[in-house]
């Protein structure tokens, strides 16, 4: 971990100036990804904004009939909130289904949102990675990829976003808003916040530097059955090999996203046209052109099945 | 001592305190955190320094150069001490791949530097300001391909055993199986980290450390710092666990030892997480090859186990076909291993070398053989048991209980209720159960201690014995508080200093049954001193109460200790009663899975471990040992996998995130029965190991399991969800 100077921002107008004024400053919410990066110098920022005291940590309903859920709003309040376990049970599911008990205690909306892959590859610094050094190469392509992305992949970049609560917002339509450097106020689309790789697969999301997120607003509650069913090797403490998060109504309709296989919550809204002819039929639309590894082709057939799984559990 | 005849009836048959659930003496330091362990040791009058370790970029190769100015620049920053600075260096013995030392680079992760100063933060920094130019070489990273190359190992490792004629009978049985499995590398992953704290004091060097082995180290660490062995002094009273990963000198002493003497002050070195896979030992993965054919009615008429494994230049084969030596009757057996060299990290011991990968694949085979004869597996298990060692049938086990195990196993697991594959089902889950014979042989070791008699009647054990998180303090107080004839609470344990007597330490599952002989040995020699203090004849002297007794003269120990107190000391040492007596420990894992139908996740549900292993010294203790070697087992069947990047020749899942070991929720049931055994060939206590029996045949029982819920036999470890899902129904 390089030194750095820290500062704690009092207002959003004083956290946006100050990172302005160094490009190299990031945000630190509950620091439970940027840290460990640090450590390892992965990332390596000269200068930390701290934003727990922004009074960004408040859920309250939005004027449209959603629910407006602050930014450092940490992921055990938001899995625990009435609301959302009432109106929003895929995102209550979806974010205890992460992480343990300690770190969601520290973890935030924003922060959650905004980590960063587990490609071991990323993780070791002795490693070519495109994400760590744009233009090093990838030394995940042609190595051990299991865990690795299978759809929307690119020769630069084969890393998964591994949030699983971005899964469930993506199902659910969230929205990101932003405040920019100039202060001007922005409402990102949850499908339009991830990036896929492309050969640049350092820059992850829309946000510009210095763009700090200040909330994301979930549209008024849509009901259905809400399943988020997230598959891994061990019980617990472990990102999801697959996951799929639903929202099925009674008339077979849906929407439903797919974690562990991409660079971004993969959603394809036209294969959801495809749900009442079964899982089968709506995977291999939402799973067309995919390029997976010898290592984790298994992926494709577990997403459908996955989705079997959560159909059958909707009927039920 | 010698131990070379059966014992008869001791002080320790009394069972007073030994035997008995005592909790461990050292539990209250550890839950409260004041157990001081390796890194944290503290003296304030020491001005300590952090060292930080730089690993090798590369697997094989040479370093041509190192810029540490940089590095030397930086804040707090008092030294960089490189593998360049201190050029070659001697080997400990017990090493195969060098700590430290010289350009050549053997495996990825070894250490090339260590950055030295005021802070970890500032020595961390630094660490990566430290550049290094490789000139990297072509390595050989693929057990697979460098089958081809592989050779036979050192003749000590006994690579070949035979007896009759294998392949004559093989080809006559009328029912055959001919089948590979696999098991992959494995990583030890204990809790604490390597650490070590060098303090110099002229030319004489004081370690703080994390060792199982205090006397190995101190050995091995003299030669590799080319200073006298009695100038090295280690301690390690508190060990965060070990696994075998901690039995011979690593890295981190080393550094500790260069950078304290290159700054002239105490100098604090842990490996850290990420740098503990590549840079330090593992469990080498296997391919393995069995083949048994068997008359009709079940009987083994022939048995061959093979196998392969790699390692470094000069290291050693995993020894997986032991167990298939002694296991099961068959006149007409082979068993061979054969031995790659890879440019991988060193593959070394790690829990129940060689009988935990050899079951894992040895006990699925004996699954599968049983279907083919339409067999119970349990009933072919009991048909094929043995008295004696198979390949020389004049020598007997000394004691040998796996059919106990395995029946009384059978009626506590409620096996009978075991269905068909692929019948059981309880909503999406496809449930089964599984069996499988546990086997570890029984090693002792020469073990030293020294024990006072003070004259308050307290009795004070030393031995540089080791407790790695096993409940060595308490059995080892139990038995000097049995021998004396004391409580308790007068009995005080010193673990792990090398000016104690030398033991013999914790690995192979020796330490509990040889550490507690030799207090058991020392111990005679102290009542010898108290008798002969007080004139008594010292064969029928009876130490209970506090007191000695002779007649009807009766003693209080404290007195009898007088002012300058007495000591006794010995080492306990074996005769040849390994040889003419098989000694090994039995059992039987039982378990139960549920396997998703649509997901393939697999999920243990229960375990139950039927243990045969001679006296149990300490029920709590050997129970925990034995839940967690459950455990360990659970994780190398279901997810532990060291992932080899063939190309770049390193681990990749060089973490906890990773390397996937259980947790929790991993493991809802156990159970521990421990059959009511005393074997008089084992030692004076009447002991056996139990550490790493608890591990053998678990991956074996969960993939049995796995394959009675599904139908799906998988012969590869870790039993993944991808290896699983092809052959599972459709979900609807
Ligand atoms: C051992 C472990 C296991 C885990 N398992 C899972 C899992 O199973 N599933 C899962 O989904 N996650 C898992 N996580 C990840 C965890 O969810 C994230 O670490 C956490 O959500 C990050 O939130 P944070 O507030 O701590 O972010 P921080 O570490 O503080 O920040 C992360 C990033 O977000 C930026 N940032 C933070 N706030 C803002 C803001 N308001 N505006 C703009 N940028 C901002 C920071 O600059 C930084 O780049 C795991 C983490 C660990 C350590």
């Amino acid at each position: 971990m390089r030194s750095f100077s820290y500062e704690r921002a009092t207002s959003i107008e004083a956290a946006l100036q100050a990172a302005a004024r160094n490009v190299d400053a990031r945000f630190i919410a509950g620091g439970t990804n940027l840290l460990d990066l640090m450590k390892l110098e992965i990332e390596k920022p000269s200068h930390l904004i701290d934003v727990n005291g922004l009074g960004l940590d408040t859920i309250e309903k939005s004027p449209e009939g959603g629910l407006r859920i602050g930014a450092l709003v940490r992921n055990t309040d938001l899995a625990a909130d009435e609301t959302v376990r009432r109106d929003y049970g895929l995102l209550s599911r979806a974010l205890v289904a992460g992480a343990s008990g300690q770190l969601r205690n520290k973890a935030t909306t924003a922060g959650n949102l905004l980590q960063r892959t587990r490609c071991p590859y990323f993780y070791d610094p002795n490693q070519a990675c495109n994400k760590r050094q744009p233009g090093s190469g990838c030394s995940a392509f042609g190595g051990v990829t299991r865990q690795l992305g299978v759809i929307g992949v690119s020769e630069a970049c084969l890393a998964t976003q591994p949030s699983d609560m971005a899964v469930a917002m993506r199902a659910l339509d969230a929205v990101v808003e932003t405040r920019g450097a100039s202060g001007a106020k922005r409402s990102i689309p949850i499908g339009d916040f991830h990036r896929l790789p492309g050969d640049t697969p350092h820059i992850e999301t829309e946000l510009e530097p210095g763009e700090l997120i200040t909330g994301v607003v979930l549209p008024p509650p849509v009901g259905g059955k809400q399943i988020y069913r997230k598959v891994r090797d061990r019980a617990s403490y472990a990102f999801a090999l697959v996951s799929v998060g639903a929202v099925i109504h009674p008339d077979g309709s849906g929407q439903v996203a797919v974690g562990g296989v991409a660079h971004k919550p993969w959603r394809v809204e036209d294969a959801e046209t495809e749900l009442s002819k079964g899982a089968r039929a709506m995977s291999a639309v939402l799973m067309e052109g995919a390029r997976p590894t010898e290592q984790n082709k298994f992926k494709i057939s577990l997403v459908e099945r996955t989705l079997e799984a959560v159909l059958k559990e909707a009927r039920e | 001592m010698q131990f070379d005849k059966p014992a008869t009836t001791n002080p320790i048959d009394r069972l007073k305190v030994v035997g008995k659930p005592i909790h461990r003496i050292d539990g209250e330091l550890k839950t409260t955190g004041r157990a001081i362990y390796a890194y944290e040791w503290h003296d304030p009058n020491m001005r300590y320094a952090y060292g930080y370790p730089v690993g090798s970029a590369i697997a094989k190769g040479h370093v041509t150069s190192i810029d540490s100015v940089a590095a030397n620049n930086a804040p707090g920053v008092l030294g960089v001490v490189t593998t360049l600075d201190v050029g070659d260096l001697q080997k400990g013995k017990l090493n195969t791949a060098k700590l430290f030392g010289g350009s050549e680079i053997q495996h990825y992760h070894q250490a090339v530097a260590v950055v030295v100063a005021e802070t970890f933060e500032q020595a961390r920094a630094a660490a990566h300001l430290v550049q290094v130019e490789y000139a990297p070489e072509k390595g050989r990273f693929d057990l697979r391909v460098e089958l081809v190359n592989a050779g036979a190992p050192d003749p000590s490792t006994e690579p070949e055993s035979s007896a009759g004629d294998f392949q004559t009978a093989f080809a006559a049985a009328p029912v055959t199986l001919d089948a590979e499995y696999t098991t992959p590398d494995q990583s030890h992953s204990m809790m604490e980290p390597h650490a070590s704290i060098a303090a110099w004091n002229g030319d004489e060097v004081t370690i703080w450390t994390s060792s199982q082995m205090i006397d190995w180290w101190r050995t091995d660490l003299a030669t590799t710092l080319g200073v006298d062995k009695e100038k090295v002094h280690l301690m390690s009273p508190f060990i965060g666990g070990g696994f075998g990963g901690k039995l011979f000198l690593r890295a981190d002493a080393v550094l500790a030892a260069f950078a304290a003497k290159s700054v002239g002050r105490p100098v604090k070195v842990a490996l850290p997480r990420p740098m503990m896979m590549n840079n330090t030992t593992h469990r080498p993965a296997t391919i393995q090859r069995i083949r048994i054919g068997a008359e009709k009615d079940g009987r083994i008429t022939a048995i061959a186990h093979e196998s392969w494994s790699g390692d470094l230049l000069g290291g050693g084969p995993e020894t997986a076909v032991m167990q298939t030596r002694l296991l099961y009757a068959g006149a007409n057996r082979m068993t061979a291993m054969k031995l790659a060299v890879l440019d991988l990290p060193e593959g070394n011991a790690m829990r129940a070398p060689g009988e935990a990968p050899g079951l894992m694949a040895l006990e699925i085979a004996i699954d599968e053989m049983a279907e083919t004869l339409g067999m119970d597996p349990i009933a072919f298990r009991i048909t094929n048991d043995t008295q004696v060692d198979p390949e020389n049938p004049e020598r007997p086990f000394s004691q040998r209980d796996l059919i106990g195990c395995l029946k009384l196993g059978a009626t506590k697991f409620g096996w009978d209720e075991r269905e068909k594959p692929a019948t059981r089902r309880e909503g999406d889950w496809m449930i089964g159960i599984g069996v499988a014979a546990a086997f570890r042989n029984n090693l002792v070791m020469p073990s030293g201690a020294r024990v006072k008699l003070d004259r308050n009647g307290v009795v004070t054990v030393e031995t540089d014995m080791t407790d790695i998180g096993t409940g060595s303090y308490t059995i080892i107080a139990q038995t000097a508080a049995e021998m004396m004839g004391v409580a308790m609470d007068k009995v005080a344990v010193h673990l792990g200093d090398s000016r104690f007597p030398v033991s013999a330490g914790s690995g192979g599952q020796f330490g509990a049954n040889s550490a507690t002989s030799g207090v058991y040995a020392a111990c005679v020699k102290l009542r010898e001193a108290v008798a002969s203090k007080l004139g008594f004849n010292s064969a029928d002297v009876v130490f209970d109460n506090g007191e000695a007794r002779s007649g009807n003269r009766v003693i209080a120990l404290a007195e009898a200790a007088g002012e300058d107190g007495l000591v006794g000391e010995d080492t306990m040492e074996w005769g040849d009663l390994t040889k003419t007596h098989q000694q090994s420990t039995f059992g039987a894992h039982f378990v139960e899975v549920g396997v998703d139908i649509a997901t393939g996740e697999t999920r243990i549900r229960r375990m139950l471990a039927v243990c045969a292993a001679g006296r149990i010294l300490n029920p709590i203790t050997a129970r925990s040992q034995v839940i967690g070697a459950m455990t360990m087992g659970a994780g190398g069947a279901l997810s532990e996998e060291l992932a080899v990047d063939t190309r770049h020749g390193f681990f990749v899942n060089h973490d906890l995130a990773g390397y996937e070991v259980p947790v929790h929720a991993d493991i809802p049931h156990q159970e521990v029965i421990f059959m009511d055994e005393t074997d008089p060939y084992s030692s004076p206590m009447k002991a056996k190991g139990i550490g790493e029996l608890g591990l053998c045949g678990v991956s074996a029982a969960i993939a049995n399991a796995i394959y009675n819920a599904t139908g799906v036999r998988v012969r590869h470890y870790p039993i993944t969800l991808d290896k699983l899902i092809g052959g599972l129904p459709e979900v609807a």
